[in-house]
């Protein structure tokens, strides 16, 4: 049988917890075609960044980012990182 | 929530026992975009708790997108979702109205003739029509001249009265004040008639008489409306005479202060109050719609009963899908909070409509969210609509984002 590793165990219990203040309202357009579960965090905090700044240009996901401050947006990412 | 798992699972002395029988019990009333997502995520975060959705209908017709189906350029069909994921998912889904509430029992009656005790009770019935709201508008009326505020076959009479309307027509369609389901709804609707219009009876108009003098994303839809329907889509705001004081079902007749208009398709947007099981409850205060802690989504007139959706007096929030959604899931993570004896956290809550001027030309606008002052109040420096000035690939794209939340929406509540 496989015993579950550190990291694993570590993504169970952050998939267990419950979502971050904002994280449950992505999944109104994420998912599908745009999927973010899975998605690791590092890469979507740092997209999230960049459309917050205005460096990577966006249609909606500007206006969005600009209501959460880089912490917030972090913890966002991991949460949807863990979720399957 | 783990307490309890416990308790099931290791549940050997009596008085365990007693503790186990007793699962808490959650309601959910309504299975729109509120309801279904509720009940889901009820689920979702607390796999014990016993929790039933109480819905008429088995099929649900949602109201994103009818507008393009009333212009004939979308199925019917794509509009219609079944409740078979939703009881997968391990929700009682039971095909009756919550006809009475009991809150000193914290019982639902149901139109099946069964109680529903609850330890929490979720309230997403939508809205209703106000029929006394505007003079000459009853239910009788509404078959004349078409809502379709609540889609399914209101959405169908007013494609077919379209269709059936002769080159050369003129197309009526009053706006009452805020608030009401959806506030760019009605200008979507205008504009897709419009591309209808253009396309198969050009000689025809459509005027919009309205109770406001501003509107949601009203800077891009105007530009829009010059560039694409010029001199076949007239807007008439308050000041300018909009308000319509009485209509006329018989004659298709809409009368407002400053005389009075003569519709080939009469199209009424009724003034609107949180759907009727929400008063009976007790939980709707004097403007018809319930106030609400923006922490909880509970009602601030009946402890117990959570209220979300267009029902909900949401603060800066419009009553949208998107938001009906966004507010379910964060009603379920405080419910399942509140019944484990936890401290819910502060909330953050996002919306993004989209509405189509074209089928190829989409706008939106967002906001993001967060109790304050007791309100659900705008981020300030967040949110705030597609730029005026943006080529027309950005409104090609916004179009096709459009549909895929449609799509994407759609899947996490009935799919
Ligand atoms: C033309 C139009 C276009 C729209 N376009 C968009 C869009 O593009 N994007 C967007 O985000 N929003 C859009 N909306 C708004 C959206 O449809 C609503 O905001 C959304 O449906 C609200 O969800 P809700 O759960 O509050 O109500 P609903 O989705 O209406 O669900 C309410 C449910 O409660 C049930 N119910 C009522 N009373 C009882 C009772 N006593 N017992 C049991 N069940 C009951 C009803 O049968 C219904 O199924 C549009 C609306 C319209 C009219």
């Amino acid at each position: 049988m496989n015993r579950p590793t550190a990291l694993g165990l570590a993504l169970l219990l952050v998939a267990a917890a419950p979502p971050p203040p904002g994280a449950s309202s992505c999944s109104g357009c994420h998912g599908g075609a745009l999927p973010l579960a899975g998605r690791e965090a590092m890469q979507t905090t740092e997209t999230l960044l960049a459309f917050r700044s205005g460096e990577r240009p966006s249609t909606v996901m500007g206006r969005i980012a600009k209501g959460f401050d880089p912490s917030e947006l972090g913890l966002i990412a991991a949460w949807w990182a863990a979720e399957k | 929530m783990i307490r309890r798992r416990q308790v099931l699972a290791g549940g050997l002395a009596a008085p365990f026992v007693a503790k186990a029988q007793a699962r808490a019990r959650v309601v959910v009333v309504g299975g729109g975009f509120g309801g279904a997502t509720a009940a889901r995520f009820l689920r979702r975060y607390d796999p014990a708790l016993d929790v039933t959705l109480l819905e008429p209908n088995t099929v649900f017709t949602v109201c994103p997108f009818s507008n393009l189906v009333i212009a004939g350029g979308r199925d019917f069909a794509a509009q219609r979702f079944g409740y078979d994921a939703v009881r997968a998912e391990g929700v009682a889904v039971v095909h009756a109205a919550a006809t009475t509430i009991d809150t000193a029992a914290r019982t639902v009656m149901a139109a099946n003739g069964t109680r529903y005790p609850y330890d929490r009770l979720v309230l997403s019935p939508g809205i209703d029509i106000v029929w006394s709201g505007l003079a000459g508008y009853d239910e009788a009326a509404a078959s004349k001249m078409p809502h379709a505020w609540k889609a399914g076959e209101q959405t169908l009479l007013l494609r077919r009265q379209l269709e059936a309307m002769p080159d050369g027509g003129t197309v009526v369609m009053s706006v009452p004040p805020n608030p009401y389901r959806c506030p760019p709804g009605p200008y979507e609707r205008a504009s897709l008639i419009a591309w209808y219009l253009t396309k198969h009876k050009p000689k025809s108009k459509i005027l919009v008489l309205d109770a406001k003098d501003a509107f949601s994303k009203q800077k891009l839809f105007q530009a829009a409306w010059k560039q694409l329907y010029p001199g076949l889509l007239e807007w008439v705001s308050l000041s300018d005479g909009g308000k319509v004081t009485r209509v006329d079902p018989a004659s298709l007749t809409f009368e407002t202060e400053f005389g009075s208009h003569k519709a080939d398709v009469g199209i009424v947007v009724p003034p609107q109050r949180a759907g009727a099981i929400a008063a009976g409850a007790g939980v709707a205060d004097r403007s018809g719609w319930c106030p609400i802690d923006p922490m909880t989504f509970e009602s601030r007139l009946v402890p117990g009963i959570h209220v979300i959706g267009d029902a909900a007096i949401a603060g800066a929030m419009p009553k949208s899908a998107f938001a009906a959604n966004a507010q379910a899931k964060v009603c379920a993570a405080a419910v399942v909070s509140l019944l484990n004896g936890k401290k819910p956290d502060e909330p953050r809550l996002i919306n993004t409509c989209y509405s189509l001027v074209a089928p190829e030309y989409g706008i939106s606008v967002a906001g993001v969210y967060r109790p304050a002052n007791g309100v659900l109040a705008d981020i300030e420096g967040a949110g705030g609509t597609s730029p005026p000035d943006a080529p027309a690939e950005q409104r090609i794209q916004e179009a096709m984002f459009g549909e895929q939340w449609f799509a994407t929406i759609t899947a996490e509540v009935f799919g």
